[in-house]
Formats: structure tokens, sequence, C-alpha cells
């Protein structure tokens, strides 16, 4: 007892002092954090940054798209009150909405609003919503139906969209399956190879964002090789679609004699890919090991966790943790953060749970600097503690599960939450 | 000879007890079951459902005092037997993720697991036999 005190006691003192002197070889702020109540939990955010609840008890709320003139459009994975779509406006400009508006009677996820279209699709479909001159939804229960369709198996059924300045329309179909095995995620089963669902999934697909009742034919098939994406953000310097796939699960329950439980709570990596039409990222024949930095055959494919693979494959931009489920991504192109964030990509990881039996990870936006349209330097945390703290962070049991992230004209962003659905507003207030 | 007689008694005895070994009764105890599953349990379901049965929002279904965990045994055992991809809907949550036959376990680690979760996470469920598990396996054929 005694020696646990002394321990401790020690090692307190050792840092207390470890951390004086980081505070006083630095006059760099950005690492430092201060803690913002908001709604019941508390965030960590950089010095500076502050956060207030926008929106609460929404439902399930997942991607998230702001109008020029403020008001926030975000998607529901189930229909509350028989409505998917919410417009949440600000009338006082006091962080908080006060006119809250449901429409729409589908479920979904991606919803995106430009140029006075909105944007929005069911796990099937893709709808878009004219608006009027006064910012106002004109037929909102007759939205046009721009694509039909698409495969949803149950699994990576979310179809996640984005626009880019051309007028095209992409939308991830997520692969209906973990590694493209025979039987999906049994034990023993060998990968198919060719793997025959890339030809309608596993990949992006890009239509006309104007053109009525598209489908497979009048789509094309712009990137391939990709598991599944839920996070997508058009990069208006560099002028390229950017995704966050969701990397494979099971490697140890599939494989325990390759990886053991750590390996696969920590491998293969999420990657950021930049995509240009004709992308391949390499799934299912291969996964990113962030620690030996290449591109690894899977188990599935023959591969032993270190035999190479994918040579027509490209490499990831950025390569984070394994498993923390990245489901929002975001260039910010404000002016209010400082500079540092300027073309910088906000990351939103909804946590993890295919790491269990280790503790689990996640729920927190991270920010990776970039110049010149390529990462400029290390990622680290943005904003942290949506989880409710460590031990529902490593339960895995988290309070709230952050998920979409659009930014405002004001400069400020707004992170939601799928588990109790929250909308968090996050500001710049200056030191 | 005498060196015959060795052999011989030293193979008898090898037999005799490679015998005891393999005939050693398994312990058909609920408590044996539970501790045998919970092994079980830790390879082959933790992921998905988690240490406390708790399941994945949205994705993999808890294993609390659902109908399934607690309701008919042929059901349940079909469940592991053949997996799962219906679209299960626990309190209006839909789950969208597979579960995957496991039929590669034996009918004991069948019987031990899911006596283990009908025993474990606030669940009270009679145990299953792997007696009952060979019969839903012989009829699944
Ligand atoms: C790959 C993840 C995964 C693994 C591993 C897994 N399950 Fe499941 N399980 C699921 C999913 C997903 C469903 C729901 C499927 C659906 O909705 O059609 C489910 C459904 C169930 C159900 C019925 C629904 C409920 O919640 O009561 C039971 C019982 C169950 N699993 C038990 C087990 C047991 C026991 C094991 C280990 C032998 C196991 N599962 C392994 C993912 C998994």
């Amino acid at each position: 007892m005694r020696q646990v005190f002394h321990k401790s006691f020690y090692a307190a003192l050792a840092f207390s002092m470890l951390s004086l002197c980081a505070c006083a070889n630095s006059d760099d702020d950005s690492t430092k954090r201060v803690d913002v109540q908001a709604g019941d939990i508390t965030l960590k955010l950089p010095a500076g940054f502050t956060a207030t609840v926008f929106a609460e008890n929404l439902g399930s709320t997942r991607h998230v798209t702001v109008n020029t003139n403020g008001d926030v459009y975000v998607k529901l994975a189930r229909l509350k009150n028989g409505k998917g779509i919410l417009r949440l406006r600000d009338k006082n400009g006091d962080g908080k909405a006060e006119d809250i508006m449901g429409f729409g009677n589908f479920a979904g996820t991606g919803i995106v609003v430009k140029e006075g279209y909105l944007y929005a699709s069911s796990d099937e479909e893709v709808f878009r919503y004219k608006l009027d001159a006064n910012n106002n939804v004109i037929n909102p229960d007759k939205p046009e139906k721009i694509v039909t369709g698409l495969l949803s198996r149950h699994e990576h059924e979310a179809k996640a969209i984005m626009l880019d300045n051309n007028g095209n329309l992409y939308v991830n179909i997520g692969a209906y399956s973990n590694a493209c095995q025979v039987l999906d995620r049994q034990k023993g089963s060998p990968g198919m190879n060719p793997c025959p669902i890339l030809d309608s999934a596993g990949g992006i697909w890009q239509f006309k964002a104007d053109k009525l009742n598209q489908t497979y034919g009048d789509g094309v098939r712009y990137a391939t090789g990709l598991r599944n994406v839920v996070g997508l953000d058009w990069n208006t310097q560099t002028n390229s679609l950017f995704v966050m796939q969701h990397g494979r699960d099971q490697l140890h329950d599939l494989f325990p004699d390759m990886y053991d439980t750590k390996q696969s709570a920590e491998l293969p990596a999420e990657c950021m890919y930049e995509l240009h039409q004709g992308s391949n990222c390499g799934w299912p024949y291969i996964y990113y090991d962030q620690f030996q930095h290449k591109k690894i055959l899977a188990p599935e494919f023959g591969g032993d966790g270190k035999k190479e693979g994918g040579q027509d494959a490209q490499d990831p931009v950025v390569a984070f943790p394994g498993h923390l489920a990245p489901d929002g991504l975001l260039f910010y192109t404000g002016n209010k953060f400082p500079e540092k964030y300027k073309n910088g990509a906000f990351v939103v990881f909804h946590g993890s749970w295919n790491r269990a039996p280790e503790p689990q990870e996640g729920y927190y936006v991270v920010f990776v600097p970039f110049k010149d349209g390529k990462p400029n330097g290390n990622w680290e945390v943005f904003a942290d503690g949506f989880s409710g703290g460590p031990q529902l962070t490593a339960s895995g049991r988290a309070k709230h599960r952050p998920c979409g992230i659009a930014q405002a004209p004001d400069g400020s962003i707004y992170v939601t939450d799928d588990n109790k659905g929250t909308i968090w507003k996050i500001s710049y207030k200056g030191k | 000879m005498k060196k015959q007689l060795l052999t011989v008694t030293g193979i008898l005895f090898c037999i005799s007890f490679l015998m005891m070994s393999q005939t050693k009764p398994v312990q058909n105890t609920l408590k044996a079951s539970v501790e045998r599953g919970k092994k079980v349990y830790t390879e082959r379901c933790l992921t998905c459902h988690q240490a406390d049965g708790g399941g994945v929002q949205n994705m993999n279904p808890p294993l609390i005092k659902t109908k399934w965990v607690l309701g008919d045994k042929t059901q349940l055992i079909t469940i592991v037997l053949k997996g799962l991809n219906t679209g299960v809907v626990i309190d209006d949550i839909e789950y969208h993720n597979v579960m995957a036959s496991h039929a590669d376990l034996t009918d004991l680690q069948i019987a031990d697991v899911l006596t283990y979760v009908r025993n474990s996470f606030g669940n009270k469920a009679k145990a299953i036999t792997s007696a009952e598990v060979k019969a839903v396996r012989a009829k699944l054929k």
C-alpha cells in the first residue's frame, strides 16, 4: 500500500515537473487543452475554442450540412415522428436552434446542400429538394429522385454522398462484406478472387447531380477497392474527392494463429485516400499496415501478415489507428480558426467496437494540417470527451458517438452524434 | 520373453491410460458448463457482442434478455449453427451486421456457450445440452 503511494507520488511529481518544463519551453499553445462543459459531457478542446449544444435529443443524427444562410440540415438513420431530415434554424443567433422542422419520409445517412438544392440519401436512393429564394424547401413531400436501385445488403448500407463543383454527385456503395470471403465473416472461408462484389459495390460511383432516375448503368464506377466509406469531402484546393475508408474487421477472430488480440485491435489502419477517376484502394486483397507502412496481402488471399500485395493499389494519404470508424470528413475553408486549420482536414471518429477484448478507442474529432493539398505534420486529437470519460471509451459504452461534421458560414463547425442526437457547435473565441 | 511381456504391459498401460482420459466424463454441472462457455464466448462471440453482452449500436444486437436468448432452444441453437443475416430488430433498432455460421464449434462448445449466454448479462434460462445441439444439427443437415 505504502509502496504504491510512494510510486504514484513520485510519478505525479515527475509528471508535474515535466509539464512545468513543457509550459516554460513553448509559447505555442496549440498543445494546450481546455475543458468545456457542453451538455452532459466535458469536451477537451485546443485553447481558445469553445463548444455549445446547438440541439439535442434529435434521434440518430448522421451527416449534417449548412446552407449559406446558416440553416442546418441533418439526416436521420431512423425516422423520428415519421421524418428523416431535420432543418434547424438559429433565429436569434444565440448558438441554439429554436426552429426545428422535419420532412422526408426516408431514413439514411447522406446530406449535402449546394446552390439551391438539398441532396439526401436513403440506403438505396438519392433525392434532391429545390430551395426557394428564401432558402425554404419548396416541396418537402415531393423530392426529385436522382439515383435509384443501389445495392443495400444489410452491411455497410449507408450511402454517403458528396458533390463537386462540376455538377457531379458521388455516392459510396459499401461492400456488403468484411473481406469478400465466400461466406462472410466465417472462419476458414476463403477469399473470392476476383471479388465479384466490386462490380456493384465496394467503391464510389459518380452520377450527374441534375439527372433524374439514374441507376448503375447511368453512373460511372469512379473508384474501387474501398470496403466502406462514410466520411468524405470535396477538397477545393486539389479539386479532388477525399474519402475515409473503414478498414476490415476480425483479423484475430478469423486468423487467431496469425494475429493476437492486440494486433487485431490495432490493425489495419483506417485510411484517408485522395481519389481520381479509376482509383483503386486495394480492398479486399490487401489492407494497410500503419506500423510496417506497407500494403499487406489479406490472409483470406494467402497473406501471412508480412507478405506485401496490391501493386496496383494506391497508398493512403494518412493512416490512422485501426477500427476507429471514421464517419465524418471536412476540409476547413473558413477564416475564423487559427491559420494552421486553414485547408486542413477534420476527421470524426465514431469509435471502435472491433478492438474488443482490448479497450475501445475513438469517439473524437482529429485534425490533420494540410499544405498545398498534402498533409503537413502529424494529426492530433482536436475534440475529445464525447464518450463521457475514459472508462466509457474503453468499454465502448460511449454516451455520444460523433458522426457528421459541417462548416457554418460564420466559420464555426457543427458535429453530430448518432447515439443521442446531440449537435455541438464548436467555435474559436480567441485567447 | 521378459522383454516382450514388458512391451505388452507397456502398450496395455498406454491404451488404458488413453481410454481413461478419453472417457473422462464431461462435467455436466451448470457451473462447469458456464465456465467452459465463457472461454468459447471470449474466443468466438465477444468481438461482436462485447464483453458485457450489450452488443454494438446499430450493428450487433445485445444478448441481454432478448427473445432469442431466453426463448426457444432450437431457434437459438440454429442461429449459432447457421448464422443470421435477416436484420434483427430490437426496441425499434435494426442491426446491420452479419453473423456467420459457427458450425465448426463442437456440440459441447455450442451447448456451453449458449448456457453461458443464458446465465450471464442478467439472463436466467435453462442450460442447453450437447445432446440438444446434436439433435438440431442432425435436423439441419
Ligand atoms: C461477426 C459478428 C458476430 C459474431 C462473431 C457473433 N455474432 Fe451473434 N449476431 C451478430 C449479428 C450481426 C446478429 C444479428 C443478425 C441479423 O440482424 O440478422 C447476431 C445475432 C445473434 C443472436 C440473436 C439476436 C439476439 O440479440 O438475441 C444471438 C442469440 C447471437 N447472435 C449469439 C451469438 C453467439 C453465441 C456467438 C458466438 C458463438 C455469436 N453470436 C457470434 C453478430 C455476431
